[in-house]
């Protein structure tokens, strides 16, 4: 056809109304087939509890701390680095594997301050989406190189996890890890299960506050655990949310992590400071692969970056540099010790009195669970149907498994929340 | 040192990836002593003396989100929401129907690369028979996020390199080819990396050969405002189709416009034909996300909503977009006088000028782009792309001589 006599027809087209346009607009929707999406679990209920209009209404449900008004938290060192930060730098392309100076900081956090791992170049490393971009990097990573690997992921585990494995199409099996009768550890039924696995799998493991049930190994089972993954040659994954927010004490909550190295164990985990550095919006992570040598660990995070370039292309910058400029900083990294332990310890306390309130409003039932766990959750106990009764008849939000996140426990609502645990479990 | 545990690494097999080839420009770059170097590598906005630029209104809005003290929740899965407001209302026109009749799913995500990526995970979930058409050449991490996504792509002409200009013909042609329901990639304005964008009239006609054959338009739209200057003007290829009544997909990214290219902002928008299916495709959008990244970081989309919520706000950053796609016109202008005066041969280097946006598409083969940066220290990328953004008017007489010499002198088929 004519170039001419088509323009021509173009150029009538753009003053007339078309009458393919008209045809276009009657047309169905290719998205016929697209069906809603389930509600997601964990987020559905604080959508629930914006929209509750009761005065009494109690949020338990999501994991992000609060401070004892409820009110979410900005930490001070994260002000003040935010004051260094605002208006000053450009924002140029990090380099795809992200910050080089948030890496070298979070690997101190992880494998302590001198690391010969970290002396010797053998680790992998690259900032990532929070825990969650970590997860899912490493899991993009295990489709790729490791074709063949499953993981071993704990029942029960932050919802998430599946999802992400599944998305990263990496087959997924669980390892026993709750004992529901004891609220605690099913060590037993752990240790059996990590014999019986095939030799060589992966593994994910909470290095610790295990999201949902902040039941935790102690020190002497985690060496159990690490000895038993040596026998098998198993591999761990850690996923580490809650450095420093669980005991206070951020090289003690990487305990896990330094028994496994000292073993000799060869290592990934994914680190988060959404909670630690309240960071939650920002994004701000690591993922770290421990490798044989240098070489290996060049080549390792080549393609970490390789999976990351057409997710994301690299990684978002200001939460990064928060994390950076305080962890560089003696004295600001000083005052985010002092304030990630004043959030710990505000959780513990909370714990203690609720578990103090329901003994003294003479519960029957064994509370012990609520003190023995840690980090922000609680895993009650209660039933599907409790947890719908103390939302229906309580305005009580949380997740139906019976997890309580203890961060939006204050002093103004624990005895309300007491009361109301007891009022549906005394007829258990 | 300390013993592994295992035997032999499980990442024995892992190979070394190869060095990304835009980024590895500006790596070779910064090794070169020369004084003379210039850098015209990946496509990051720079000011007539070479140096990054942050805008003024970020500055201030960075300002105004310190002073206002806000935390750093979460934000929803689908972002923020004066964010996805703001950004659907800049890129449709805040007047058009679709918004008011609620017919757009907005995501905040991952700049330009992370709103493909997740469009590419809903296609490949919900089209597992389409394949995405892509242009030839097209911006190189195109051809990674769909493969990575597996969703299968082929591509249609689209650079001419007798003409320096765009194959017409042969773009509708392999549009018209492709199986009925296939996805077509187009950028929205000044196409990455031949700058090369179609007419008006010319845009009308790949609607047409795109309904007829029942296509879905999907849109890479990471120049709006940086083309022309104009954002309503960068858009009007988007405004065509969704006009039209067509379901779109229209990625987004603030990179470049606001210059906030760490940040991670952009968006991405598909175009449905009623509410209803926007909330089923936004809930999947959702679900595709979730396990990617949980939510995406607030930082640029406050930004964002800042700056285009506050008219004072708004006002200077389209003034501060004009001025730098203005510089970018001048420089434009400033090397085709240059070659045009320098180089005797007769050549039309015309081609230059009507290109548009950061990039232009030299005409030089990879052995000239070799001689552009072993001879005269000039850095680009192989496939003849040199980013405007990175000329200054000082250095554009420098740039024309070399360009003259490589293309006349440089050995390899010269086009």
């Amino acid at each position: 056809m004519a170039m001419s006599s088509s323009l021509a027809a173009i150029r009538r087209r753009a003053v007339a109304p078309s009458p393919l346009a008209a045809r276009a607009r009657a047309m169905a929707s290719l998205f016929g087939h697209v069906e809603p999406a389930p509600k997601d679990p964990i987020l559905g209920v604080t959508e629930a509890f914006l929209a509750d209009p009761s005065p009494d209404k109690v949020n338990v449900g999501v994991g992000a701390y609060r401070d004892d008004n409820g009110k979410p938290v900005v930490l001070d060192c994260v002000r003040e680095a935010e004051r260094r930060i605002a208006g000053n730098l450009n924002m140029e392309y990090l380099p795809m594997g992200g910050s080089i100076k948030m890496i070298e900081e979070s690997l101190k956090l992880a494998y302590g301050e001198d690391s010969e791992f970290i002396k010797d170049k053998r680790i992998a490393a690259v900032q990532a989406l929070s825990g969650t971009g970590a997860c899912r990097l490493f899991a993009d990573f295990q489709r790729r190189f490791l074709p063949d690997s499953q993981i071993y992921i704990p029942t029960p585990t932050w919802s998430n996890h599946h999802n992400i494995w599944r998305d990263a199409q990496v087959p997924q099996r669980t390892f026993t890890y709750y004992h529901p009768e004891s609220r605690g550890l099913d060590f037993a039924g752990l240790m059996d299960d990590i014999k019986n696995a095939p030799n060589g799998s992966f593994f994910l493991l909470h290095a610790c506050a295990h999201n949902p049930t902040g039941v935790d190994p102690t020190e002497e089972q985690w060496r159990e655990i690490s000895y038993q993954f040596k026998v098998k040659n198993h591999f761990p994954f850690f996923d580490m949310a809650y450095q420093g927010f669980a005991s206070g004490d951020p090289e003690r909550d990487a305990r896990a992590i330094r028994i496994f190295l000292e073993d000799g164990h060869q290592i990934g985990c994914a680190q988060s400071y959404a909670k630690n550095m309240g960071l939650y919006g920002q994004r701000a992570g690591c993922l770290s692969i421990l490798c044989e040598d240098e070489m290996q660990a060049v080549a390792v995070k080549s393609q970490l970056q390789q999976i990351a370039r057409p997710m994301y292309s690299n990684p978002p910058v200001h939460g990064s540099l928060v994390v950076s400029i305080i962890l560089n900083d003696p004295e600001l990294k000083s005052l985010w010790l002092k304030e990630v332990k004043g959030m710990a310890d505000r959780i513990i306390g909370m714990r203690k009195a609720l578990r103090e309130n329901l003994e003294s409003l003479g519960s029957h039932l064994s509370w012990d669970h609520i003190t023995n766990q840690i980090g922000m959750f609680c895993y009650s106990g209660m039933t599907p149907e409790q947890v719908d009764r103390l939302t229906n008849e309580y305005h009580i939000y949380m997740t139906r498994n019976g997890r309580i996140s203890m961060a939006g426990v204050t002093t103004g609502n624990v005895a309300y929340l007491a009361n109301a645990i007891h009022e549906v479990t005394k007829t258990k | 040192m300390m013993a592994l545990a295992v035997d032999v690494s499980r990442f024995e097999g892992v190979p070394m990836a190869p060095p990304d080839p835009i980024l590895g420009v500006s790596e070779a770059f910064k090794a070169d002593k020369n004084d003379l170097k210039l850098n015209l590598g990946v496509g990051a906005y720079r000011t007539e003396e070479l140096q990054p630029y942050v805008l003024n209104v970020v500055k201030k809005a960075e300002t105004l989100m310190l002073e206002k003290g806000e935390n750093k929740e979460y934000l929803p899965i689908e972002g923020l929401a004066a964010f996805n407001k703001a950004t659907a209302e800049l890129l449709f026109g805040a007047d058009n129907p679709v918004l008011k009749q609620g017919r757009v799913a907005t995501l905040q995500s991952l700049s330009g690369t992370g709103s493909l990526r997740l469009a590419a995970a809903f296609i490949q979930r919900y089209f597992p028979e389409a394949k995405v058409l892509i242009s030839s050449p097209t911006w190189g991490n195109h051809k990674n996020i769909f493969n990575d996504a597996r969703v299968p792509w082929s591509e249609y002409r689209y650079y001419d390199p007798k003409t320096v200009g765009l194959d017409f013909e042969g773009m509708i042609a392999d549009i018209q080819a492709a199986p009925d329901g296939s996805f077509v990639l187009l950028h929205g304005c000044a196409h990455n990396p031949t700058g090369i964008d179609p007419t008006p009239e010319q845009w009308e006609k790949i609607a047409d050969v795109i309904q007829e054959k029942k296509h879905m338009p999907f849109f890479d739209v990471a120049y709006q405002g940086f083309a022309s200057g104009s954002l309503d003007e960068d858009a009007s290829s988007v405004r065509l189709f969704v006009e039209r009544g067509l379901e779109v997909f229209v990625a987004q990214s603030y990179s470049k416009n606001l210059g906030l290219y760490a940040e991670r902002i952009g968006a991405i928008n598909v175009v449905c034909s009623t509410p209803e299916v926007a909330n089923r495709v936004k809930s999947q959008l959702k679900r595709l996300a979730r396990p990617m990244y949980s939510n995406p970081p607030i930082h640029g989309a406050r930004i964002v909503a800042n700056v285009v919520g506050d008219p004072t706000m708004f006002g200077e950053w389209k003034q501060e977009m004009e001025e730098m796609a203005g510089r970018i016109k001048n420089v434009r202008q400033k090397l085709y006088d240059s070659l045009s005066a320098k180089d005797k041969s007769g050549k039309d280097w015309s081609f230059i000028l009507r290109q548009i946006g950061m990039f232009s598409y030299t005409g030089l083969n990879k052995t000239q782009s070799d001689n552009m940066t072993d001879k005269w220290h000039i850095y680009m990328t192989k496939d003849g792309r040199i980013s405007l953004a990175g000329l200054s008017l000082a250095k554009c007489e420098y740039l024309a001589d070399a360009i003259i010499d490589s293309f006349h002198n440089g050995l390899g088929t010269a086009k």
